[in-house]
């Protein structure tokens, strides 16, 4: 029985044990993934795993309660299970106060995604991989198998997003702290891609052989690449989109609402479901719009609303999570020349990867981290030297503000590669950005 | 449970293969929140499931399944040892070399008030009560009371009669206020959710829970009107509900083991510690001493046995400010030939075990809070983690708090805003000159500590007295 199927007897099954005025809201999440670990480009650890999650919210009135559970993948098996879990919530339910700001698609909107990939089998992964290590010291993770999501309630509506897809994200290190970052991830696996993808880090290896340089703390011109300024967006996303964050006036953007500050013209921020590879529906039934317009032109246009702010601050949900953070950030391209960006930094730094950040001031949306990876000393339009690891203190408001040089035209779609408690399908489009005046401070 | 899958794990356990174990994990939890005076979304949640382990012919072989009928076991052996055979001979380890573990025993966690023994509906009055607390003020625009418990019962199985059996209770208590006029805000919260231990609702007695609503508030609005942190070089004084991010940060993953082998390179990153500075290297002040501690029954990360099935037991890995030995479970220490300590720690049945901090704790000195601070001509009192950042080798960090109290010739004046720190791991640990006594000592916990690839978020545990360090460069807000 495919999972799809499994999911929809699930979901009849949900429906069936709802009585009278009752409504359930049925996600469901799962995977059947492989996760290879390297070191020194030899296997660390192999395996893989198999797992099918519910999450039932049971309503009643203005009343609710939600239970979520772990499930064999069997029907027979779990079907006692969920009659179960549906007489605990039930009982709990009945002993809880009204939820005022409750809120859920009653408007079934059915739906339906099923990317397929092509994907090598362990074995030839494990030695492709490897392969691509020879010689070299790599260390990383390869993660492939199939993301299953859906939603279904008893009123009818049924959303299943389904793809196959793979995700290597591994290092090749010259020593010490000195490596090169690089991914692979799509649903095609090509060992062509992979060799491309190898020669690329390997170029960059050789770069990292040169004796490393140590700059003082100061104001440097910055070239970031699409992975770096990743991390910079994580930050904004983190609490900068959501109404919530907005109301409660916690959003580190609160200066871009409540005073003067803006970005730079040529910024424009979107939540593009449309052009990601997340699921377009969310746990209370609500379909995303293909795109929300977050910051237009430098200044902060819409915020990301879950249905629970929907109803809390009386305005129209646009189906977020519950986080109200972005699945598919897109930044909008500019006009740089990613081939001309070592002339265009002249004499500064071209930073491979950002890392551990996190606010300093978040009312000022200001933000520390670190340079990582393949960070390099850039003098008269070359790459002179690896740079020894910097930490940086900054406000979003200067790097992409007053700061900002340009954005270069090309851009990177960018999977994200986490799997904590199971694999994500966020993703992220961004340009590289030229910074002006970037401060380290140690 | 145990029973059941024990039968249904001997049924299908193949002949011939060197190793086979089975460890079911499962996690039930609750959690209630008041927030802005109403109750948010009561979820239950129920995770459960088994980690297969194959060992074969020198690889090593993993699959995960939720499904745990016979069948479900039976498939997931295969898969594992699919993997076991496909690493065999290209795997980092020979596992061969690491002797097959078998062992038996049954650990709990203490819980002297059972969850179940306050109704719902009291358990909701109580936040109810506390959410009351917090909102004193127009200023304070959305402020939180909330509660929960997660219960977690492993065991494991091995195809040598090994038979391990441990359950686990643990209570998160949790506070927050916000404050804000205009585009200024600020918090404050319970030690940044990091007030949380083993057992029941005993543990809010304990962590002064109910009490603690109005100094949160209070708090919180006096940062609304306080001038930023200065800037400068100076001492500086950091309470326990913000040495334990020290700790964790600029001790526990710099001696991880696998960090030092290279495991976490490409994720968490590696560490300025290598092999030869274990006996050798002075870490800190010889005021520092800093034990692995899994036997504290009610912090955290206390246990009977690690995942790899070795006993738990509490070693010094710095003292008199000297490293002595890193944190590495059973695998680690036979890659490295090192001696370590029992912390192979998977997070749940859908993960491997990898080296993880357990419990780390910065003993206990000689110094009353009075002392040190009479101590200090020049500083800043720090207290409660907000941020927390670090380099890739666990050098150059930089952490901020949410509140912090400038000290002038040994006495606490004012309250400052947004008080930050940074500096590096080793210089900053030798900078050490004033270890608190028990009166300031607290066991508390960090809820989410990520690593591993794939990724794993676990609790780890770590307890502290307040410290006094020389030298440091303090700063405050834009």
């Amino acid at each position: 029985m495919s999972v799809q199927t499994y999911f929809n007897e699930l979901a009849d099954h949900v429906t069936s044990l709802v009585s009278g005025e009752e409504v359930a809201n049925l996600s469901f999440g799962a995977e059947d993934s492989d996760f290879v670990r390297f070191n020194q480009s030899k296997v660390r650890q192999a395996g893989s795993v198999q797992q099918r999650e519910i999450s039932l919210d049971l309503i009643k009135g203005s009343k609710h309660c939600s239970g979520s559970l772990t499930l064999a993948g069997d029907p027979e098996q779990d079907r006692a299970r969920i009659g179960k879990l549906v007489g605990d919530l039930r009982e709990r339910r009945d002993l809880l106060p009204d939820d005022p700001h409750l809120l859920y698609s009653t408007d079934p909107t059915s739906s339906e995604l099923i990317k397929t990939g092509s994907l090598p089998s362990g074995g030839d992964a494990v030695s492709q991989i490897q392969e691509a290590g020879q010689g070299k010291d790599l260390v990383g993770i390869y993660a492939a198998g199939s993301i299953y999501s859906g939603f279904a309630n008893s009123l009818g509506q049924r959303n299943w997003h389904q793809s196959e897809n793979y995700n290597l994200d591994w290092s090749y290190y010259h020593g010490g702290d000195k490596a090169t970052k690089q991914s692979y991830a799509g649903f095609e696996w090509d060992p062509a891609g992979l060799q491309a993808k190898a020669a690329r880090g390997a170029t960059q290896l050789e770069a990292l052989a040169r004796p490393s340089r140590t700059v003082e703390r100061g104001d440097y011109k910055v070239y970031l690449t699409p992975a770096a300024l990743r991390e910079i967006m994580g930050m904004l996303s983190w609490g900068g989109f959501g109404l919530k964050s907005h109301k409660t006036k916690e959003s580190p953007l609160i200066k871009m609402v409540e005073g003067d500050a803006r970005m730079a013209e040529s910024v424009t921020i979107r939540e593009l479901t449309g052009e990601g590879v997340a699921p377009n529906f969310q746990e209370q039934g609500f379909l995303r719009p293909d795109a929300v317009t977050l910051i237009e032109g430098g200044a902060y246009k819409d915020c990301l609303i879950s249905p629970r702010s929907a109803k809390e601050y009386g305005v129209e949900t646009n189906g977020a999570s519950a986080w109200e953070t972005p699945d598919s950030i897109d930044m909008a391209a500019g006009t740089l020349s990613e081939a001309d960006i070592l002339k265009e930094i002249g004499t500064g730094i071209y930073v491979s990867n950002l890392w551990y950040l996190n606010w300093s001031d978040r009312n000022s949306c200001r933000t520390t981290g670190m340079t990582r990876f393949a960070t390099f000393w850039v003098d008269g339009g070359e790459i002179v030297a690896p740079l020894n690891v910097m930490r940086f203190d900054e406000t979003a408001f200067r790097v992409l503000g007053s700061n900002l040089a340009g954005l270069t035209a090309e851009r990177e779609m960018i999977l994200d590669a986490g799997s904590y408690g199971s694999r994500e399908t966020s993703s992220a489009r961004l340009p590289g950005a030229l910074v002006n005046d970037f401060k380290f401070t140690l | 449970m145990i029973e059941t899958l024990s039968a249904r794990f001997q049924r299908a356990l193949p002949g011939g293969i060197d190793f086979c174990s089975l460890r079911f994990a499962s996690e039930r939890s609750e959690f209630l929140t008041v927030r802005d005076g109403i109750l948010q979304p009561v979820s239950l949640g129920e995770d459960s499931g088994v980690m297969l382990t194959v060992v074969h012919g020198g690889g090593l072989g993993y699959a995960a399944t939720s499904d745990l009928s016979e069948e479900g076991i039976r498939e997931a052996i295969k898969r594992a040892q699919s993997w076991a055979e496909r690493s065999a001979g290209r795997s980092v380890i020979d596992f061969e070399k690491i002797p097959p573990s078998h062992p038996q025993g049954t650990y709990s966690g203490p819980c002297a008030e059972p969850w179940e023994s306050t109704s719902l509906n009291d358990k909701i009055d109580l936040l109810q009560g506390l959410s009351k607390e917090l909102k004193i003020d127009d200023a304070i625009v959305t402020w939180s009371a909330g509660l929960g418990v997660v219960w977690n019962d492993t065991f494991t199985l091995t195809n040598g009669g090994g038979r391990l059996e441990q359950n686990f209770s643990y209570i998160f208590p949790r506070l927050r206020a916000v404050a804000n006029k205009g585009a200024e805000t600020e918090s404050r919260t319970f030690g940044a959710n990091a007030y949380c231990q083993q057992g029941g609702l005993e543990v809010l007695e304990t962590l002064g829970f109910k009490a603690a609503p109005g100094q949160i508030a209070r708090e919180a609005l006096e940062l609304l009107t306080a001038p930023n942190c200065p800037t400068g070089t100076m001492d500086l004084l950091l309470g326990p509900d913000q040495m334990i991010l020290q700790i964790h940060e600029s001790i526990g993953h710099p001696i991880e083991l696998d960090r030092i082998l290279g495991d976490e390179r490409n994720y968490a990153g590696t560490s300025f510690v290598t092999l030869d500075m274990f006996g050798e290297f002075q870490y800190g002040s010889e005021l520092l001493n800093v034990s692995f501690d899994p036997t504290r029954p009610e912090q955290m990360a206390s246990y009977g046995f690690d995942d790899e099935g070795a006993p738990a037991a509490k070693e010094f890995v710095i003292e008199k400010g000297k490293l002595l030995r890193p944190l590495g479970g059973t695998t680690s220490q036979k890659r490295a030939d090192i001696v370590g300590t029992a912390n192979s720690r998977a997070c749940s049945w859908n993960r491997p075990p990898i080296d993880r901090m357990a419990n780390l704790n910065v003993e206990p000195g000689d110094s009353s809070l009075d002392d040190l601070v009479k101590g200090v001509e020049r500083g800043v009192l720090m207290e409660t983690n907000t941020s927390w950042s670090i380099d890739d080798s666990r050098n150059k960090f930089q952490f901020g708090c949410e509140i912090g109290r400038v000290i002038e010739d040994g006495q606490i004046k004012g309250v400052v805003k947004k008080p930050n720190y940074r500096g590096v791991s080793r210089d900053f640990w030798r900078n050490l000159k004033g270890v608190g006594d028990e009166s300031t000592f607290k066991v508390m916990g960090t809820p989410n500590c990520g690593k591993g690839e794939p990724n794993q978020v676990i609790r780890v545990g770590h307890a502290s007295p307040t410290c006094l360090f020389g030298d440091i460069e303090v700063f405050g807000g834009v």
